[in-house]
């Protein structure tokens, strides 16, 4: 029987590593473009302070990409040392779109990192803006090609079973790059990014001019941070609505947890705008309700039924019993290949396979799973509704006020009454953190909430783990915590110190 | 679309491809900092070493990092069960590469000496010990590594970490790493001046020297140790998975695919040559020839080690019909032929943005420069 204190830590691990390395990409994602735009503006005009401005920002940018790079490398080799199983069973195609994001993206990415800091002098001028431009092409193609990979853990398109690999294969390529969740979900992911990268200038930017230093400096950074940042949050918000109709096409148990619905309502059901999900009732304890308007949102339509938790719990018990019968067909054919008994059975049930392995949580043997053990399955698989339910509602809530602080930015920025508003100044510098607040909550939905699946419907996350012990994965995790403090400590202490020296720090090379 | 077999055979030499193209870009980086604090006298030294790879370290990582996803990709079975299994070997070397990116960006961000020598340090360590574990990692291959698979492909590994550290795998650990040095000492014989470059290019000549003995050597105890035959295989043009063969050991069956190919012998041979073209070249001043004839012996070097192995990947010990081999842990035909066209059309445009990323950055660093740069270099 496989070791859930090995899973348990082994998600711990990669959640924690994971969650950390998203630390840094999204205001890599967001700043780069800034970059661009600061540079174009210095490449139109030829104005010295554009210059500026790029190389001080560039500066930052540096300092956060670094450990970017540093804490991305864990995740090119984590799926094989902690998910051996997962990178066995569905490698033939998860593993495509890694690869082809250090071939298209990285190497583009990287090169141009380097030319971006040392090329000044050795470029022309467009030649350079050339540079920076590529480099944030590369660095966004790179989410472009791990949310593919993502979104097919999410909906897994253009695949097929072989029982002779005893594993997943691609069947469609296509299908898999152009998934309908892919595109939802780079789009808000980026766009993300773009809201961190601008909130990020805008705040210190906002500091600067609180303090009356670097202040022409301060005022366009201001400017192109504000303008830039509306437009990543509508683009966050309208393509977060469109990522939340792909789930309820595909994931209905991640949306009925998301939203506390327990029982199934007629069409178009209600959004619970707050509740008390109580998870040893199975209901809420109270709740307040905005009649149609999730049926409305999340099926554009007033006709189409959102299924609640209970349901797709019963549903879900019909496949893992139907699933259970996959997993002793192919049991069968393994030891008799010609079985054609075994061969029509395996066929039958086939489309519900990854539910049968839903029991081998409870039973090594899936001969053995009793109607009490496919009950307990069925329980699981459904995620724990108040984690989702609270983190969607903080994502969204900190989503909307952001999408306020910048519309006061712009305002701020048109009439050029930064000094009179001293306190949104400084609710600018003090709103630095909400996008990773955000963020953060946004990625606990997607992937706590597509849970006990590592790949919907397919592999469950119990089977997915490598066959480690305990021992191996609490000394990794120290290793982990212990590298990763100390490299952040190091981080935040650089980007103060440089936030802090603003402009000046840039200024003394041309000296 | 070709057909399965030589696909699956291209894609046992497109992964040599990356593990060559790894050795040669990211190895001179390694190189420089494994030399850092051997051959690097003062911190303005340390910078004009550092600076001669400024703006190139991260594009040549992206070798590692993408070998490592196409290993992912083109051999989900290898990336699997040696990541798994060898799990304390990888977490060492994930956990020394920490110290690059951050260690490049950070060191010369303050003024402090203290802060910069502990940044030095660090770039020593995750530029050596990386080099080290590739090498004694190459070496265990040979001897087979201890791990069986369950009729659901399941891996499990039955070895320790330290058994990893026997003397057969730590020569293999002193090839990669004096190979990897020697790509760096070239290197910067070829971008620096002066005394730190006479310096570059005594320890170029020491390396190579170093590193012809250690592969003779390392050749010479192949030989006497028993290597891994497949006795039975089905159709390597069809689907198959690892348990559907049988494989026996045999003494010297490392050495079968050179006495069945004789012309291989020149693949060894070359890697001779590239050693000789260094101590040649780097006495005469001919610096970019001496760097070629150290990427010559990166290229010769890891074939040599390919070829003898072939078509094994990760022999196992414990269970030798479950060994990895380029016929049985690839990739489905499908995903095989797809990324084939990816990295036909992507690999020359790499080659192609990475040269002229080197071409802007031409010419000697120089202490002057580092003084003059010295808020902007690194």
């Amino acid at each position: 029987m496989i070791d859930s204190t090995v899973v348990d830590l082994s998600r711990l691990q990669f959640a924690a590593t994971a969650m950390y390395h998203f630390i840094f990409v999204p205001l890599t994602l967001g700043l780069s473009w800034i970059l661009v735009i600061m540079e174009s503006v210095y490449v139109m005009t030829g104005k010295p302070i554009y210059k500026e401005m790029t190389q001080f920002w560039g500066k930052l940018f540096g300092i956060n990409f670094a450990l970017g790079v540093t804490t991305g490398i864990t995740m090119e080799f984590q799926f094989g040392t902690n998910w051996a199983y997962y990178s066995h069973y569905v490698g033939d195609i998860f593993g495509a779109p890694l690869a082809i994001e250090g071939l298209m993206a990285f190497f583009l990415e990287s090169p141009m990192f380097g030319l971006f800091f040392f090329g000044w002098n050795r470029l022309s001028k467009r030649g350079h803006l050339a540079v920076t431009t590529l480099m944030a092409l590369g660095t966004n193609l790179s989410a472009v090609l791990i949310l593919i990979a993502n979104a097919w853990m999410q909906d897994p398109v253009g695949s097929a079973f072989n029982p002779i690999t005893m594993r997943m294969e691609l069947t469609n390529f296509a299908a898999l790059v152009l998934n309908p969740v892919a595109q939802s979900k780079f789009v808000h992911t980026v766009a993300s990014g773009y809201v961190t990268g601008s909130l990020f200038v805008l705040g210190i930017s906002a500091w600067y001019l609180l303090k009356n230093s670097h202040v022409e400096f301060a005022r366009r950074s201001f400017r192109i941070a504000a303008a830039f940042g509306i437009a990543g949050t509508l683009s966050v918000i309208v393509l977060g609505d469109e990522s939340g109709y792909a789930v309820s096409e595909s994931q209905k148990s991640k949306l009925a947890a998301i939203e506390a619905m327990w029982e199934t309502e007629p069409a178009p059901a209600g959004f619970n705008i707050v509740a008390w999900p109580n998870e040893e009732k199975q209901a809420n304890d109270w709740e307040i309700k905005v009649p149609f308007m999730l049926g409305l949102i999340a099926t554009r339509s007033t006709s189409q039924v959102l299924p609640g938790i209970h349901e797709i719990r019963a549903k879900n018990k019909e496949r893992i019993a139907s699933g259970v019968q996959a997993i002793i067909a192919l049991e069968d054919m393994r030891k008799n290949p010609t079985d054609k008994a075994a061969q029509e059975q395996f066929k039958k049930h086939e489309a519900d396979m990854g539910y049968g392995l839903l029991v081998k949580r409870h039973v090594d043997d899936v001969r053995q799973a009793t109607p009490e053990v496919i009950e307990n399955a069925a329980m699981d698989s459904v995620p724990k509704v108040a984690p989702l339910f609270w983190s969607f509602r903080i994502m969204v809530g900190l989503g909307f006020l952001m999408l306020g602080l910048f519309v006061a930015a712009i305002w701020l920025s048109i009439y050029n009454t930064h000094r009179q508003h001293p306190l949104l100044m400084k609710a600018f510098l003090w709103s630095i953190p909400a996008p990773w607040i955000a963020i953060m909550c946004g990625w606990l939905v997607a992937e706590y909430g597509r849970q006990p699946w590592t790949v919907f419907g397919m592999l469950p996350t119990h089977l997915s783990a490598s066959s480690l012990s305990p021992a191996s994965l609490w000394g990794s995790i120290a290793g982990f915590m212990a590298f990763y403090t100390l490299l952040l400590i190091v981080e935040m202490y650089l980007m103060f110190k440089y936030a802090r020296l603003g402009p000046t720090a840039v200024q003394s090379n041309h000296a | 679309m070709f057909d399965y077999a030589t696909l699956k055979l291209i894609w046992w030499l497109l992964v040599g491809v990356l593990l060559i193209g790894f050795a040669i870009m990211d190895g001179h980086d390694m190189g420089v900092g494994v030399l850092l604090q051997v051959i690097g006298k003062d911190d303005t030294e340390r910078r004009v070493m550092i600076n001669t790879i400024a703006p190139h370290w991260d594009g040549n990582q992206v070798w590692f990092i993408t070998a490592g996803g196409a290993v992912f990709a083109a051999w989900p079975f290898v990336y699997a069960t040696a990541f798994s299994g060898l799990y304390w070997a990888l977490l060492l070397v994930l956990f020394a590469l920490f110290f690059r990116p951050v260690g490049f960006e950070y060191r010369s961000k303050l003024p402090d000496p203290t802060w910069r020598k502990s940044w030095d340090w660090g770039l020593f360590a995750g530029s050596a010990i990386p080099a080290l574990v590739f090498g004694v990692a190459f070496g265990n291959l040979f001897l087979g590594v201890p791990f069986r698979l369950d009729d659901t492909m399941r891996s499990f590994y039955s070895g320790s970490f330290w058994a990893l550290l026997n003397p057969f795998a730590l020569l293999f650990g002193v090839v990669s790493l004096s190979l990897l040095t020697l790509q760096g000492a070239t290197f910067l014989s070829h971008r620096t001046e002066g005394e730190l470059q006479a310096r570059a290019k005594k320890a170029a000549q020491i390396l190579a020297i170093v590193l012809l003995a250690a592969f003779s050597l390392g050749g010479l105890w192949v030989s006497r140790i028993d290597g891994y035959v497949i006795q039975s295989i089905g159709d390597v043009g069809a689907s198959l998975n690892p348990l559907m063969k049988e494989v026996g050991r045999a003494p010297g069956a490392w050495f079968a695919n050179y006495a069945k190919y004789p012309v291989l012998w020149l693949i060894p041979a070359l890697a001779y040559l590239g050693g000789i073209i260094v101590l040649v070249t780097i006495r005469a001043g001919l610096t970019l020839l001496a760097f070629v004839g150290s990427s010559l012996a990166c290229v010769s070097v890891i074939l040599t080690a390919g070829v003898a192995l072939f078509p094994f990947v990760l022999p196992s010990s414990e269970m030798p019909k479950a060994s990895l081999t380029a016929w049985d842990a690839t990739s489905s035909h499908v995903t095989l032929n797809v990324m084939l066209w990816v990295a036909l059309i992507f690999t020359p445009i790499v080659v192609a943005y990475t040269g002229w990323a080197y071409r802007v950055m031409a010419g000697k660093v120089t202490r002057d420069f580092i003084v003059k740069n010295d808020k902007t270099a690194y």
